[in-house]
Formats: structure tokens, C-alpha cells, sequence
């Protein structure tokens, strides 16, 4: 096989890094980047210092405009082996961090957790692990970095281990894989430490070339969201768009949403069959309507349609959410506008706890009820990721305010909803009767301390 | 299991043409830039699969600092005519009648007043709200947090403390009052996955990406070929004919050359994965580079 074939068969893997800040996350990209002999020459070069490569500079782009206070958010690095090719997202810790961290995490496979062996389990390792699990990336690795602090512990690293289970265990992460490392000297990042023998598995890149993701891939449920309508020369009609997932086939009952019209897939961009992630043009037997904002399905498996959404939000404006304040919501193709109808509570990231509240504010996460304008063909984030997924934007300021994941309805609601949600209706009950706004803000105070034990 | 997998380099595909009919359908009135380099070439390229059987629904805009390589212009209007294209062309008249140039005014200013407000005033003149183009993230350190659908404030002006947050490829196309987005549809694209796209897709680019013997002269260790009389050689300097060839293109004073045997893509291909040095390399008088781009781009610069 020629380069060129061998090339344009590699499986794609999009991962990205966090942990707290100094666990080595700039040492470990750059060990990973030179060792797989990503970098260029030239770069290569420009990061030395007394001929020792600095891997924090080789990163620099992103430092250079930290220090000219400009807004770091995520930045993409590329690479490839013989196996994959790579793209990681970059999310530098910082204030902001819940942000940044869930918008590299959207596009993800697997996060790469740092943990510094001689720290252990701290904060920022299960915020981290909760905004990635959150954010529908089910494969994890846990690098236990710094290794040569502790001697090298098998003892130290299974310590860790277990205290990572033990807070894992409430995560909706299937694949969680543990690997001691040292990234100085580049042990277990690309070769193999031989300082660490009791290791029995992999180095950090072989795993990253191998995980299985093939079957993360939803090919049950056909969803086609409409982007346009193209015509051709000969008058036909062509519906474009990207398949978020399943499987079409030349001859498929599809519906066409929320209208809920019929017909058959006659043809589809010169093949028989397509399927997630490809971007496709399908023509119709039938001159059913259809336009952007519709989504195809299969007759018998057809996503929610419902103008009330039950979702996580993370919040990404310096405005608060502000309870029955309209924003624009973007689904897939679908541009409407929303009302945040209740907050039913805010997530304590760290304590994985729930608590009341009557607002969202930035980089706060934390569950809603909104009811859009429009009926939304959708599914649950943790089954479909593509039409699971929207963002609210704020009207005014154009800026996008909230990540959203939608939440399947059938699960029974949690027990602390109940509180939660007759406060807010105390909220609007009070201001009813004509109560003014520090009095109500003072009452509700009040009951949200007594139900946050 | 394996009939379904698919391939990295047509997922980038798929993504880069969901991106460009997302800015055909959510704005009024979008561009693509045509830059006449691989990278534009390959982002035509996928516009037209993006639509077809349909055409183009925007026009190309070239914006023309009048220095570019002659067979650039050549090719940009031979492709125009073949495939029917509305190709706009744009030069910044006020530049040209003071004859802003590289060699006199030197790259910075130069680059400013016929590229950069150049490509401002037409994207007033045509009130263009949304310019396609083709940059890469991996071309540069600077690029590499840039958004795909990446907000202009009134005046083109790019404000990094005001970028907006993109998660999966739900993308914000809102626009407020005076603003304007720059797409990137090959954001996650390297510049070897541009070549192994063009291979297998038997994508036409510009000759002078390929080597041929062509008419250059050395300044610091850096071959300039001297496209045409207007080149200033050095009193007694005579160009000599070297075998070189582009891996970027610009205006020709200011791009650097290769010495280099590789005439066809597989070649170009296999000089990449043996050299070890990056892209922007080649170009010395790197007219992007000349001020940080970080600055050029809050300019309006794209
Ligand atoms: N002893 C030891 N130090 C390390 C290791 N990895 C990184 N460091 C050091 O830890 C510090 C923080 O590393 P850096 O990569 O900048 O951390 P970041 O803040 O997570 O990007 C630096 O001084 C590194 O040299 C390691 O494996 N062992």
C-alpha cells in the first residue's frame, strides 16, 4: 500500500488533557508531540534552552497571550502515528476553566486526567472527571504523573487508584484506564518505563492508538437534521444535510419532523447507503415539505418532539441565567427562541452534590426546564450526542450563553427535584402578591439554606 | 463493524461541508475567499460537493495586491471560466495609485494597505455579512484556538477577549448589528491531509507547487523567484534558473522557494513526511508574520 492509502484509512481519536494545575499537562503534550516526532524542526529549535527542549514553550502560543491578558480558551494540537491520527484539544486550567473544559471536551473520545502522584485525588481531579463524564466522553485515563516522586510506588499508585474508583463509581464512564507515568522523562508516555516493571500495561500512546471507539458510534437511530434544500438543474429536489447517526438506506420509510409526513429515500449522493458522521444530499419519491430545521428519521424510530426540554446546562456568560428570560436556542438546524422556565438545581461539581438555586451563574452547572418556542425533534444526550446537544445564545449580546445537554424524561426525577422546584414556585407565588424583590430574594434565602443539608 | 468506520480524513470532509452550508443557510449574503493557494483550492472544492447537484449559492472574492505570482492569476481565471464561477476581484485602488509595494514600503505596510484594507473594503462594498475562508488551525500557533465561525465586530474588528464558546459542531451564527463571522471550514485539516485530499480527489492547484526550473534570486539564504521586470535585482545580480518549487504562495517578493525534485503530488507528499521543518518555514519574509498575527487580526486581517 502506497503512504497515500495507508493514510486516508486512519481512524480519527480526539482526546484532550486536564488535571490540576502543575500535575505536567504541558510536559506531557510536549513529551507526546517530540517523542512521536511531531514537531517540527524549526519549532523544535525555538523551545530550547541550554539544549534541553521546554516543553511548556514548545505549547507557547497559548502562554505568550496569557501574558498579554488576552482570553485562553481551548487550542487544537494535531498528530498522527502510523495507527491514528489525533486531534487534542488544549484546555488550559484557569478561572475559567468549566467552560473552556466543556467546550474541548464536546468534540472529545477520552480525556487524559493528570494527577500528581505525590497529591493524589484532589479537587480539580473530580471536577475534571465530572465536567468530562458530563460532557458524554466515555473513555478516561487517569495519569498518575510525577511517579519518580514516589519512588515509582506500585503501593502509592494503587492508593490512588482505589480512591479513584471509589468517586468514579458515580460517573457514567464505562472505560477508565490507569497509567503510572513519569513525563520528564518521558516513562510510559510513548515508551515503555523500565523503572516500573510492576506496570503491566500499556504506555500512554499505545493505548490512545488502540482504545476501542468504533462502537461508541449510535448507528440504531437514524437522525438526519435538515441543514438546506438544494435543487438541481433538472428541477429535483435534494435534502442536505449531516447524519448525526444511524444508518440510511435507497429505499428507507423515513418521516420527516415535527410534521411527521412520509415518504421513501429514493437516492442518496451517488451511494446506497450512508451513515454518521457523513454529510449527504438525499432525494425523496414523495413531494412531501420539508425544509431547514426538519430531521429525518425512520418511520418506526423517531426522536422526542416536544417544545419542553429537560437539561443540564453549563453556564458560559458573565449574565446569570436568569429564570424566564428568552434566549435563542441552537439545535442541530433549528433556531428558536426559549424560555428558561425553572433552574431545578445547581450541581456542587466537586461533592458531585445537589443544591437549590434560583440562578445559574458562569461556569456554574446546573439542571432546567425550558420550553421552547417551536416544537424540537430530539433525544437524550446520553443516547445521541449530535441531537442531544444545543446552546443558548443571548439575543443582545450574540454571545453563546449555555451549553446544553438534554436529559432523557423517562428517568424518574431525583428526589431533591421536589423541594427544589416548589421553591421556585414559593418564588413566584410570593412576588404574586406583589411582595418586592429583596423581601422574596430574602425569604427564598431563607428555605434554600434549610434545603441544602 | 468495519463497513461502518469512517475514515479521518472523510470525516474532516463530511465536517468541512456541514460547516459550509451551515453559513450558506444562516447568512444573507456570504463570500468565499479564494486565495488561489492549495488550501482555497481544496475549500472550492468541497463548496461544490457541499452543493451539488446545485451550484455555488455565493460568489468567490480574490483579493488582488497585484504582486501575485503571474501563473497564479492565470490558473485563478482559468478555473473561474471552467466551472462558471461569479469570481469578484478586489484591489485596493488608493494603494495601487500611490504604488504601495513590497519592495518600497516594506512587508508590513504593504501587506496592510493591499491585503488587509483591501479585503475590509470589499467586504463592505458587496456588504458581504459572512467571509468563507480557508485558514488551518495546525498553520500557527495563533490559529490554533481560532473559532470556525469566528465573530468580527462593526469594523471587521476582532476582539479575542470577546470570542464566543463552540461546542460539537453546533455553531452560533447569530449576528448583532454591524457584525460580520469569518468561517474556517478546514480548521482541523493539516496542511498533509490538504495534499493527500487533493491526490485522491484529483483536485487541480497552482503549478508553481511543484518544481520546475524557474528564474530566482538569493537574498539571505532565501530563493525569490523573479516573476516578472518589476522584481528589484541588486546592481550587476543576474536571476539564475534553480529547480524550486512553493509550499505556500503569496505575492511572489515576499514568498520564499524550495529547491526540490517533486513534481507530481505523491512526491510533494514524500518531501513532507521527509523534511522535518514546518510549512511557514519556506517563507522568511513571512508577510503574515511581519507584525504578530494576533494584531493583524484585530485589524480585520483574516
Ligand atoms: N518530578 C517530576 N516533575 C515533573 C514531571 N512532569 C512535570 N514535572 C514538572 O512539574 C512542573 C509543572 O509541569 P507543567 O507541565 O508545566 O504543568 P501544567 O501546569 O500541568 O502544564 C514543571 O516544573 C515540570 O518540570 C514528572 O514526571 N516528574
Amino acid at each position: 500500500m502506497s503512504f497515500v492509502e495507508r493514510y486516508q484509512e486512519l481512524e480519527l481519536l480526539r482526546f484532550m488533557t486536564c488535571g490540576g494545575v502543575d500535575h505536567g499537562k504541558s510536559t506531557l503534550l510536549g513529551r507526546l508531540l517530540v517523542d512521536s516526532r511531531s514537531v517540527p524542526e524549526d519549532h523544535l529549535e525555538a523551545a530550547k534552552r541550554n539544549n534541553e527542549v521546554d516543553f511548556a514553550m514548545l505549547l507557547d502560543g497559548l502562554r505568550a497571550e496569557r501574558e498579554q491578558g488576552i482570553t485562553i480558551d481551548v487550542a487544537y494540537r494535531y498528530f498522527r502515528t502510523n495507527k491514528r491520527k489525533f486531534i487534542i484539544a488544549d484546555a488550559p486550567g484557569h478561572e475559567q476553566y468549566t467552560r473552556n473544559m466543556a467546550t474541548a471536551a464536546s468534540n472529545c473520545d477520552l480525556a487524559v486526567v493528570l494527577v500528581d502522584a505525590g497529591e493524589g485525588i484532589i479537587e480539580q481531579t473530580r471536577r475534571h472527571s465530572f465536567i468530562a463524564a458530563l460532557l458524554g466522553i466515555k473513555h478516561l485515563v487517569i495519569a498518575v504523573n510525577k511517579m519518580d516522586l514516589v519512588d515509582r510506588s506500585e503501593e502509592r499508585f494503587d492508593t490512588i487508584r482505589r480512591a479513584y474508583d471509589a468517586f468514579a463509581a458515580r460517573l457514567e464512564v464505562t472505560d477508565v484506564e490507569f497509567i503510572p507515568m513519569v513525563a520528564a522523562t518521558g516513562e510510559n508516555v510513548v515508551q515503555r518505563s523500565a523503572q516500573m516493571e510492576w506496570y503491566g500495561g500499556r504506555p500512554l500512546l499505545d493505548h490512545l492508538e488502540n482504545v476501542h471507539i468504533a462502537s461508541d458510534q449510535n448507528l440504531i437511530d437514524l437522525r438526519l437534521p435538515v441543514q438546506l434544500i438544494l435543487r438541481g438543474d433538472d428541477g429535483s429536489r435534494h435534502v442536505a444535510g449531516t447524519i448525526a447517526s444511524g444508518v440510511v438506506r435507497v429505499g428507507d420509510e423515513v418521516s420527516v419532523l415535527p410534521s411527521q409526513t412520509t415518504a421513501r429515500v429514493s437516492g442518496i449522493s451517488h451511494r446506497s447507503e450512508a451513515f454518521a458522521p457523513l454529510a449527504v444530499a438525499i432525494t425523496l419519491d414523495r413531494d412531501v415539505d420539508v425544509s431547514r430545521g426538519d430531521m429525518l428519521a425512520h418511520v418506526r424510530n423517531i426522536p422526542t418532539l416536544s417544545r419542553e426540554i429537560e437539561a443540564m446546562l453549563v453556564w458560559m456568560s458573565a449574565e446569570p441565567l436568569q429564570q424566564g428570560r428568552e434566549y435563542l436556542l441552537q439545535h442541530c438546524a433549528v433556531q428558536t427562541s426559549a424560555v428558561v422556565r425553572d433552574v431545578r438545581y445547581c450541581i456542587d461539581v466537586t461533592e458531585l452534590r445537589h443544591h437549590a438555586a434560583l440562578e445559574l451563574r458562569m461556569n456554574e452547572i446546573g439542571r432546567v426546564s425550558i420550553e421552547a418556542s417551536r416544537r424540537i425533534a430530539f433525544d437524550a444526550y446520553s443516547r445521541n450526542r449530535a441531537t442531544g446537544a444545543f446552546i443558548l445564545i443571548d439575543r443582545m449580546t450574540g454571545e453563546t450563553a449555555a451549553a446544553g445537554m438534554i436529559l432523557d424524561r423517562e428517568t424518574a426525577p431525583e428526589e431533591v427535584l421536589t423541594p427544589v422546584r416548589s421553591l421556585a414556585a414559593i418564588e413566584k407565588l410570593l412576588a404574586d402578591y406583589g411582595l418586592d424583590a429583596d423581601s422574596i430574594e430574602e425569604i427564598t434565602a431563607i428555605i434554600a439554606s434549610r434545603l441544602d443539608r | 463493524m468495519t463497513r461502518y468506520v469512517v475514515s479521518h480524513l472523510r470525516r474532516l470532509e463530511a465536517e468541512s461541508i456541514h460547516i459550509i452550508r451551515e453559513a450558506a443557510a444562516a447568512f444573507e449574503n456570504p463570500v468565499l475567499l479564494y486565495s488561489i493557494g492549495k488550501d482555497s483550492s481544496v475549500l472550492l472544492h468541497l463548496a461544490q460537493k457541499a452543493f451539488a447537484p446545485a451550484k455555488l449559492p455565493f460568489p468567490l472574492l480574490h483579493i488582488d495586491t497585484g504582486w501575485k505570482f503571474r501563473e497564479m492569476i492565470a490558473f485563478r481565471d482559468e478555473v473561474a471560466r471552467q466551472d462558471g464561477l461569479d469570481l469578484r476581484v478586489w484591489t485596493n485602488e488608493d494603494g495601487r495609485r500611490e504604488n504601495v509595494n513590497p519592495f518600497d514600503h516594506g512587508a508590513q505596510r504593504y501587506t496592510h494597505v493591499m491585503k488587509t484594507v483591501a479585503l475590509r473594503q470589499a467586504l463592505d462594498h458587496y456588504r458581504f455579512d459572512a467571509a468563507i475562508g480557508g485558514a488551518r488551525r495546525d498553520e500557527e500557533a495563533s490559529r490554533s484556538k481560532e473559532r470556525v465561525f469566528s465573530h468580527r465586530g462593526p469594523g471587521h474588528e476582532w476582539d479575542p477577549k470577546n470570542q464566543r464558546a463552540e461546542l460539537w459542531n453546533v455553531f452560533n451564527t447569530h449576528l448583532t448589528k454591524g457584525a460580520s463571522m469569518r468561517v474556517f471550514p478546514l480548521s482541523n485539516w493539516t496542511e498533509l491531509d490538504v495534499w493527500v485530499y487533493i491526490e485522491i480527489e484529483s483536485i487541480p492547484v497552482v503549478p508553481l507547487y511543484f518544481a520546475a526550473e524557474r528564474p530566482v534570486a538569493e537574498r539571505d539564504g532565501v530563493l525569490f523567484m523573479v516573476d516578472d521586470d518589476r522584481f528589484r535585482l541588486h546592481p550587476g545580480e543576474r536571476p539564475v534558473m534553480r529547480n524550486v518549487r512553493f509550499r505556500t504562495l503569496g505575492c511572489y517578493p515576499l514568498s520564499g522557494a524550495v529547491e526540490s525534485t517533486a513534481r507530481t503530488v505523491p512526491e510533494v507528499i514524500d518531501e513532507m513526511i521527509a523534511s522535518s521543518w514546518s510549512e511557514r518555514q519556506g517563507r522568511v519574509i513571512d508577510y503574515e508574520e511581519g507584525v504578530s498575527m494576533e494584531d493583524k487580526k484585530r485589524e480585520g486581517y483574516f
